[in-house]
């Protein structure tokens, strides 16, 4: 098997230099950390007051915890640790209560994003001819434009597509031959089934690989995948908050996600005790970043569940591997792509005088989509008795919800005491979704 | 005047079972009874000879009910006998939001129920034209 690499050096280099180069990493991390009114205060409970306070990477273990809530707090300036001036670009992503999280980037931020991005795709063993397909969202989503510069970087030819529109998608593949796709698993299993729909043969096409992530999906899917269009699917692993894509990536082995260790410093935690592991068991994948300059994370709860490889990796590369997503250790939810907190819904309901305190999430799949229909019970004090009433009170609702999480849900308007109840543990999402 | 009930009620099996038991075991004769479907939900509108009690009995049982005030105007149960009536609310800004009607002797009499936006100034309208507007008791006694 061909190995390529993008950035050989930094890919296979030995674990005591890699070490040495995190170690200093983070020492200017922290230092960074320390220019953002949100650490300072933070590091300072802990007596880090410079960059002398950090001896070694053990010295981590003194830092409290990143959470989402803290990103929330700290929005929308709090973490951001250069002058506005240097800033080139924003990413935001929902929040758990509606109030956003923001990453800045410098151009130097930008730079090594994308030099991530390249590493990814070279490592999956794309080589400059061939045709990228870019079918994730464009915008404050970080798959579209990430993947974009990182494609053009390594000297593919990109289609920025964007998501959605399945018959352009198609025909896009076909007339200029896309040899490689970026997107959800969910939406290139709609794909597959769609050719012939289309009338599309798969001779017509030139597709030989995909670069799946954005959401859970398991090994059985990704094989699923692969037999319906014929092609290599490799994993790839990523949040907002380091970035975006560009995290970890699947090498031609497909044997667990690289995580580059020279940007991001790994931890696994277990999430109940938040003790870190020595060894590899399964848990909370924590990170601080290593070469972010505008918006350093330390410790930062990524929330996802996973687990590491140590073992050496056939490819060369020393950069440990991490297991494909298993969970989430919050009630985070992933609809269509976007991140949703029940907690934003629940707020949305709670404003609104005229629907009581009890309500249930329920979560299908519609084709290829997923769609929330959101169940609340109305206000006997409040009821007036006028159809109409109802009418806009479940368009209010609609709309408030759809500002807040992004995806549009159905409202559904239930009788007083149907729902189960707010007090105790009461199940308030119900996830239908057939795990793929 | 005349107050009709009007409920709020999920559309799924045995609700309006619920509904008539609840009134029967009150002893609340129902004289009419219309229902505002919206799919996956409805609001059933009825007209009873105890509308306090009923009231009083439906939200006992959890139920979201609202009293609302209605128009019951005696029509002429013949061709023509409506339209009468609707000759005299148009173009006279009665605004309306339901209206059903029932037959209290064949051939003879009709009531139409109507829901009004402003209550007082329709009432007046209809009266100054001559028809009659039923109270809660005659209503009730039919």
């Amino acid at each position: 098997m061909e190995i390529k690499f993008w950035n050989k050096q930094i890919e296979v280099i030995d674990r005591d230099s890699l070490r040495k180069l995190q170690l200093e990493r983070f020492r200017k991390t922290v230092e960074m950390a320390l220019k953002t009114t949100f650490y300072k205060k933070r590091l300072a409970e802990v007596q880090i007051k410079s960059i002398d306070d950090i001896r070694s990477l053990d010295d981590i273990k003194r830092i409290p915890f990143t959470t989402k809530n803290d990103l929330r707090d700290a929005y929308p300036y709090g973490l951001l640790s250069v002058n506005k001036e240097n800033v080139v670009r924003l990413h935001t992503s929902s929040g758990t209560t509606g109030t956003p999280t923001v990453i800045y980037h410098t151009e130097e931020d930008i730079r090594n994003w994308t030099d991530l991005i390249a590493r990814c795709i070279c490592a999956s063993g794309v080589n400059r001819g061939d045709v990228f397909q870019n079918m994730t969202t464009y915008g404050l989503f970080t798959g579209g434009l990430g993947f974009h510069y990182g494609a053009e970087k390594m000297g593919v030819l990109v289609i920025p597509a964007s998501s959605g529109n399945t018959r352009r998608q198609l025909k896009l593949m076909k007339d200029f031959g896309t040899t490689v796709v970026h997107a959800t698993p969910g939406y290139l299993l709609h794909i597959a089934s769609q050719l012939g729909t289309y009338g599309i043969k798969r001779p017509e096409l030139k597709l030989r690989k995909a670069f799946l992530g954005a959401e859970p999906y398991s090994e059985e899917t990704r094989r699923k995948i692969e037999d319906l269009l014929e092609i290599e699917v490799y994993n790839s692993y990523g949040l907002s908050e380091m970035n975006g894509p560009g995290v970890a990536f699947e090498c031609v082995y497909k044997n667990g996600m690289h995580l580059w260790e020279d940007s991001f410093l790994m931890e696994v935690i277990d999430p109940v005790t938040k003790e870190a592991y020595d060894d590899d068991s399964e848990g909370e994948l924590v990170f601080t970043t290593l070469t972010r300059t505008a918006t350093p994370l330390l410790r930062y709860r990524t929330r996802d569940l996973s687990r590491v490889y140590s073992d050496i990796c056939p490819c060369g590369r020393t950069h440990k591997r991490i297991a494909r997503i298993k969970g989430r250790s919050d009630d985070m939810l992933i609809i269509n792509g976007v991140n949703v907190f029940p907690s934003q819904i629940e707020e949305v309901l709670m404003k609104n005088p005229q629907v009581g305190t009890n309500y249930l999430i329920e979560i299908d799949k519609e084709g290829v989509l997923d769609r929330v229909t959101v169940k609340t019970e109305i206000n006997s004090k409040l009821f007036t008795g006028d159809i109409s009433s109802l009418n806009r009170l479940e368009i209010a609702i609609k709309e408030q919800i759809r500002d807040t999480i992004l995806v549009n849900p159905l409202i559904e308007l239930h009788e007083p005491l149907s729902l189960p109840v707010s007090e105790g543990k009461a199940k308030r999402v119900i996830d239908n979704r057939p795990q793929i | 005047m005349a107050e009709q009930i009007n409920i709020f009620v999920e559309n799924k099996q045995g609700r309006l079972n619920t509904i008539t038991e609840i009134l029967f075991e009150n002893d609340v004769n129902i004289r009419a009874i219309v229902i505002a479907d919206r799919e996956k939900f409805g609001v059933i509108k009825i007209l009873v000879d105890k509308p306090l009690v009923a009231y009083k009995a439906l939200t006992d049982a959890g139920l979201a009910c609202a009293l609302k005030k209605v128009l019951a105007i005696i029509i002429d149960d013949r061709a023509g006998g409506l339209h009468n009536l609707t000759k005299t609310f148009s173009g006279r800004g009665i605004d309306i939001i339901d209206a059903y009607g029932f037959v209290i002797k064949s051939n003879m009499k009709a009531v139409l129920c109507v829901e009004v936006k402003d209550y007082e100034s329709a009432k007046a309208i209809v009266e100054d034209n001559g028809f009659r507007i039923l109270a809660d008791s005659d209503l009730y006694k039919l």
